[in-house]
């Protein structure tokens, strides 16, 4: 009997062992996943997959950041002085132009002769970029120059102000604007949210009655739990045409209604952990300073509220957090433009956004896929620490004396 | 000083004090002693109406301070609780500095004046017999105290606003046997300038420094009168049980 308890109490002991070894573990996996996927991005070439640019052999230039090709196309670089070359305008030349200089019967049957034509245009074309596929490419013709061997560089990447991952020929991996923007939407949420929450924990904890307190606060757990498209819907449904109306705007869908709808959500962690640390002060204290003949608005903020600090905190960076992480409503009502944040009235995206709205078109494996993985290592990085900060915040308890 | 005519007090439904009555005298030390829920403490948290702030009580009867009726309409309770200092059974000081706890109760009231300030917690400190000990760390924190330094501290805080009475309710029960007697030494000290209602659990420490004694037991107060006379020929037979330490 004794022995049969022995064992059954080992086994419980082994399959707890085993299960929390396993949830570290596929955590772990995660994260490494995720790191490996995003990872691949700055092996990507910085032309679009499949695709290659070529010049003629007499220009010097060999390297082509994904910003300068992208304004070559776009005609807004139009010298090679501009991106280190001789001082030659620039011709741009996209595939498709081939068939307008050539008729079909000069490609042969199977198009067999298509690269060596191109091959012609460009050696004929001092001060040439050819934007070609790959599998046409006149490679190794005499007066012909692959530009290749170039990756998306991390300064391209973090430091780039443009987000157009679709475009031609160089799509544009800037993540500036999506990290601004994340930061600039849990920025406002929090400025709103924060004395908001404050103010009901400091109602709920202080000066609610107990009654009052029974029914407000499960109402405002509840709100924890609406799932967060409800969220955007209400948004979208009300806050987004009264932003539109009251400010007169083009669009409702802004980063002040994506802060709104952010700091409704962030408002019950807020209030509950910032409660709960009220709460915590000891009657003692309260007593103590009652007892000086101190009144109860003096208590509150020279007694309560510091002893409470770092609870407050807190539940400060956890408001934060549930912000910053927050995809579904913001991308409900925040507009999605990829343009660095200016003001409060224009559209902006943030990095959860971005990833929910862009995942499922991104072909898996290209750079556009491994981007979008490049952008949730970034945002895993930022709650991180904003974790890391509330625990070791809500640890620098204040001495409780004895 | 202090005079209580015929009070009940209820939590709830449960009759915590009955029909209580009493007088205390100025610059006399009284402590109440009784067994643990006798309602001692209760008593003691009328005077300065520090059972406010438990909800659901009720107080019927007269309870006098200065000839003033403190639960009278329109008495303000920080005015009075200026007047009726307390010191609790746990040292309990803020977490701040030991002059910043000393100058809490002379900020909360609204005084401005640095050099009366400064000179209000020396005052205060010497008067808790604290000063020596902390009169070159009054920036550090409380909490580097030991336990008696903080309850004096503590007393110290409740001198500086200039009380006339002092509640102290089991001021030495936390404390070790020597912080303990520098306590008593205090309260000889004190009943020069303040009323002092005191109440304990020790017997003995109550026969050392009270003048009066009141014996409580469920609600009620069973006797009142001098202490040596208490301690030595008590008139109620509980109150020689409990004396001797037959129950409680």
């Amino acid at each position: 009997m004794k022995r049969l308890r022995c064992i059954v109490e080992k086994l419980t002991e082994g399959l707890l062992t085993v299960s929390g070894a396993i949830t570290t573990i596929v955590i772990l996996l995660i994260v490494v996943f995720l790191f490996r996927e995003g990872a691949g991005l700055f092996k990507s070439p910085t032309v679009e997959k499949g695709y290659v640019l070529c010049v003629d052999a007499g220009n010097p230039v060999t390297h082509l950041g994904p910003k300068q090709i992208k304004e070559i196309f776009d005609y807004e670089i139009e010298n090679w002085a501009e991106v280190g070359g001789k001082d030659q305008p620039i011709v741009v030349f996209r595939f498709e132009e081939i068939f307008s200089r050539y008729s079909d019967e000069e490609f042969g049957a199977d198009y067999e002769l298509l690269p060596e034509k191109l091959g012609e245009v460009i050696v004929s074309t001092p001060g040439i970029v050819a934007f070609l596929p790959e599998e046409y490419m006149p490679e190794g013709m005499p007066g012909v120059k692959v530009l290749r061997g170039d990756h998306i560089s991390p300064a391209d990447f973090f430091g780039g102000r443009e987000w157009m991952p679709t475009a031609t020929p160089a799509p544009q991996f800037g993540v500036l604007p999506l990290i601004l923007g994340t930061l600039w939407v849990s920025f406002f949420a929090i400025l709103i949210a924060l004395p908001l929450g404050l103010g009901v924990a400091i109602y709920l904890s202080e000066l609610a009655s107990e009654r009052m307190r029974k029914i407000l606060k499960p109402t405002i757990e509840l709100l924890a739990g609406i799932p967060s498209v409800v969220y955007g819907f209400f948004g979208l449904v009300v806050l987004v045409p009264l932003i539109q109306k009251v400010f007169h705007l083009p669009v409702g869908e802004t980063a002040l209604a994506g802060s709104v709808v952010l700091a409704i959500m962030a408002l019950p962690t807020i209030i509950t952990v910032a409660e709960d640390a009220m709460r915590n002060t000891p009657r003692a204290m309260r007593e103590a300073s009652l007892a000086l003949g101190a009144s109860q608005w003096q208590t509150i903020y020279k007694v309560i509220i510091p002893y409470a600090g770092s609870g407050i905190s807190a539940a400060v960076v956890l408001g934060i957090g549930r912000a910053i992480g927050e995809t579904m409503a913001v991308l409900m009502v925040t507009g999605n433009a990829a343009v660095m944040p200016r003001s409060l009235f224009e559209p902006v995206r943030t990095i959860p956004a971005t990833i929910a709205a862009e995942l499922g078109e991104a072909p898996a494996g290209g750079a556009h896929y491994e981007a979008l993985f490049m952008l949730g290592c970034i945002l895993f990085i930022i709650t991180m620490i904003i974790s890391v900060t509330a625990e070791a915040i809500s640890k620098r308890q204040p001495n409780r004396g004895l | 000083m202090i005079e209580t005519k015929d009070i009940n007090f209820y939590y709830g439904d449960f009759h915590a004090l009955k029909g209580i009555s009493m007088k205390m005298q100025p610059n006399t030390v009284t402590a109440f002693i009784g067994p643990s829920g006798c309602g001692k403490s209760t008593f003691l948290r009328l005077f300065n109406r520090m059972n406010d702030l438990i909800p659901g009580t009720r107080l019927t009867g007269e309870c006098l301070v200065g000839g003033e009726d403190i639960y009278a309409k329109g008495v303000q309770v920080d005015e009075l609780r200026k007047k009726v200092g307390m010191v609790f059974q746990k040292p309990n000081p803020f977490p701040k500095s030991i002059f910043e706890n000393v100058a809490y109760g002379l900020r909360v009231n609204g005084v401005k004046d640095k050099a009366f300030i400064r000179q209000r917690v020396e005052e205060s400190l010497r008067g808790a017999a604290l000063w020596d000990e902390v009169k070159d760390k009054l920036k550090k924190s409380a909490f580097e105290l030991s336990g008696g330094q903080q309850q004096r501290l503590c007393i110290a805080r409740a001198l500086a606003i200039s009380p006339s009475v002092l509640l102290m309710d089991e001021p030495a029960s936390a404390l070790d046997p020597i912080s303990t007697s520098k306590i008593e030494e205090l309260i000889h000290e004190l009943k020069r300038d303040y009323t002092i209602v005191i109440v304990t659990h020790n017997m003995q420490q109550a026969a050392r420094v009270s003048d009066k004694t009141g014996f409580f037991m469920l609600g009620e107060l069973v006797e009142y009168s001098d202490t040596k006379k208490m301690f030595l020929n008590p008139e109620k037979i509980q109150t020689q049980n409990y004396i001797t330490g037959r129950f409680g």
